[in-house]
């Protein structure tokens, strides 16, 4: 009796497993199919929306990077080239110069140049730039806005999500297609329905 | 008439409102200067991503690291082969791809393609997610013997394995499903990637980590020098799927070439406590038929009792989703409303987005983690009753086999098999 069970018994496994195979590689083709409907050749990665920012400074401590990779970018077309800059200056600085105490930065990582009277240029070191958003919260709210954060995907690790993104209070940071990966103030406007077209 | 002539006045006001706010936009506060030195401005640089081709080049690697493998476990059966192709993906997917991409996370993407009509899945997620799985399923965990690098890091440092007594990795052995579909449940509520949060390894292979991600790896990796890969063994829920694509794999490698000869030698050979010995089959048959029967009968049982509890999670469950925290924050308190030092709070004030439109939201999030931590507390139920049912069930076996679903197929038990081809 036992001994003539023992290949019903083998079959019937086998049989098990190759109806629960199929079924599973069934499950495998639907997820697939699901997904391919919608998939993208390039990649996606993580950009802030700068007319969304708020400025809270949690990209330079959330960032998985340290110091963050996100800094400070500097749209030259929309700087009116002030002398009292309220990107680059203390709110009542003691005077309009480069000394370190009327420095908004804390890190000192914008460079105040003259032009010619009564014109400056910034320029920021993006080496020394910790993506505070102090400056871009002065130039927003006393200049053009001209100042503002971006993330640098050659310090970006694109991480599957972002850790900022997770905490931004202002829900700026998103994925966006990886061949346009900039969102950069000037060319990139606040209506990007109309920028499209 | 009167009501006609407002509707007029409203209608010119707003058009109004709309150029004047246009043009107030489309100008500056303060115009750029027109330089008279010859000043040339400099260009606002934008570093570029990294190369897409070199994506493609992560997935071409992926297959070439999966087919040696298969090549080098079942064919070859080779422990030294496997070895070396782990180092080398510890080395690529690790230290070079320094994490990401990878397919335990790989999960939360696909779910997210399914859930979210505005998230289009990368197409290297997808065949990441998929290639080791559809791998799994006609040859073992292949990917966990050597293509992962979460893997092969705890692989390494495995010196002292000791076994765990069985109750203990049963119950342990829980985990993994219960990560997965809190995974799920938050991808699918739009809430976040926990996997990814909560990858352990990640910090080591970046050289840089928050805090809580190194502690999380250093101690995974203390305690992994006892037990042999604690994360995949008991946390990875990407090793959930392979398991249950394993378990039915058609070509799962063996310990034995050929046939068995009962000489005990492998019995302690695996660190993961993957081997399953000869279980003979004791009483008779066809009452073993029957309580297995009922075991399958008290199965919808555990699934109910799961889903109450599930559904009794929910609201802690849905704080994890910040658009549902923030609202209950605030309604709890009100007093926040007015902390210069809460920083989603001031957003959320500063942006003037109505509380009631915030609830309304709140809402309807709540209701989809109602229907999720049911599914989930019932699939819980489900895992537990089926686990039991497998503790308490004999399964006849006469030779020392792997069991699939737990085997790594890391091919350390063959060198211990006296049998030769």
């Amino acid at each position: 009796m036992q001994d003539n069970s023992e290949p019903k018994n083998i079959e019937r496994r086998r049989f098990i497993r190759n109806g629960m195979q199929l079924a599973l590689a069934g499950t495998l083709v639907g997820v697939a199919a699901l997904s391919v409907k919608k998939t993208r050749a390039s990649g996606m990665v993580w950009q802030i929306d700068p007319f969304k920012c708020v400025q809270c400074g949690r990209c330079a401590t959330e960032c998985v990077r340290m110091p963050s990779a996100v800094k400070c970018v500097h749209a030259y077309n929309l700087c009116g080239y002030c002398d009292l800059c309220g990107g680059y200056l203390k709110p009542d600085p003691n005077a309009r110069s480069t000394a370190a105490e009327n420095q908004l930065c804390p890190t000192a990582a914008i460079q105040r140049r003259f032009i010619e009277d009564p014109f400056y240029e910034y320029v920021i070191d993006e080496n020394l730039c910790i993506g505070c958003a102090k400056c871009v919260a002065g130039c927003t709210s006393f200049g053009n806005g001209s100042l503002h954060l971006q993330i640098r995907h050659n310090l970006c690790k694109n991480c599957n999500e972002c850790a900022i993104a997770r905490v931004c209070p202002a829900e700026a940071i998103s994925r966006i297609p990886a061949d346009k990966p900039y969102q950069i103030k000037g060319g990139f406007r606040k209506t990007p329905a109309k920028d499209k077209g | 008439m009167n009501r006609f002539l407002k509707y007029i006045f409203f209608l010119v006001i707003l058009a109004f409102g709309t150029v004047n706010s246009m043009a107030a936009e489309s100008k500056q506060r303060f115009p750029k200067p027109e330089f008279a030195t010859g000043y040339s401005q400099p260009n606002t640089t934008a570093p570029a991503a990294r190369f897409q081709l070199l994506e493609y080049l992560d997935v071409t690697v992926l297959l070439a690291v999966m087919l040696i493998l298969t090549w080098l476990v079942l064919k070859k059966r080779s422990r030294r082969g496997v070895f070396w192709v782990s180092a080398f993906s510890l080395l690529y997917f690790g230290w070079y791809r320094e994490g990401c991409i990878c397919a335990v996370g790989s999960v939360q993407n696909v779910v997210l393609g399914i859930v979210d009509p505005t998230y289009a899945i990368p197409v290297t997620a997808l065949i990441f997610f998929l290639l080791p799985l559809i791998f799994a399923l006609f040859a073992g965990r292949i990917f966990c013997a050597g293509a992962c690098p979460l893997g092969a890091i705890q692989d390494l440092i495995a010196f002292k394995p000791i076994e765990l007594p069985k109750w203990l990795q049963k119950v342990l052995g829980l985990i993994p499903f219960l990560y997965l579909g809190l995974a799920v449940l938050l991808v699918a509520t739009k809430s976040e990637f926990i996997i990814c949060r909560y990858d352990p390894f990640v910090g080591f292979f970046r050289w840089d980590a928050p805090f809580h991600m190194l502690v999380l790896g250093i101690l995974f990796l203390l305690v992994g020098v006892f037990v042999a890969r604690p994360y995949c063994r008991f946390f990875c829920p990407y090793g959930v799927l392979l398991g249950w694509m394993s378990r039915f794999s058609s070509h799962h490698m063996k310990i034995t070439p050929s046939a068995c000869i009962q000489c005990k030698l492998c019995a302690n050979s695996c660190p993961f406590g993957a081997i399953n010995e000869p279980v003979a089959e004791t009483g008779k048959r066809r009452s073993n038929v029957y309580r297995l029967m009922v075991y399958f009968l008290v199965l919808p049982f555990w699934i109910g009792i799961g889903g109450y509890a599930g559904s009794k999670m929910h609201v802690q469950l849905s704080r994890f989703n910040r658009t549902v925290y923030l609202a209950d924050l605030i309604i709890e308190h009100p007093e926040v409303k007015n902390d210069p030092n809460n920083i989603d709070v001031r957003t959320f004030m500063s942006l003037g987005k109505s509380m009631d439109k915030l609830i309304a939201e709140a809402v309807v999030i709540r209701k989809q983690f109602e229907t999720g931590s049911l599914i989930l507390g019932g699939f819980m139920g489900l895992v537990i009753g089926m686990s039991l049912i497998r503790l308490s069930t004999f399964r006849k076996r006469e030779d020392w086999e792997p069991d699939q679903t737990n085997c790594l197929s890391c091919a350390r038990c063959m060198p211990y098999c006296p049998v030769k081809e």
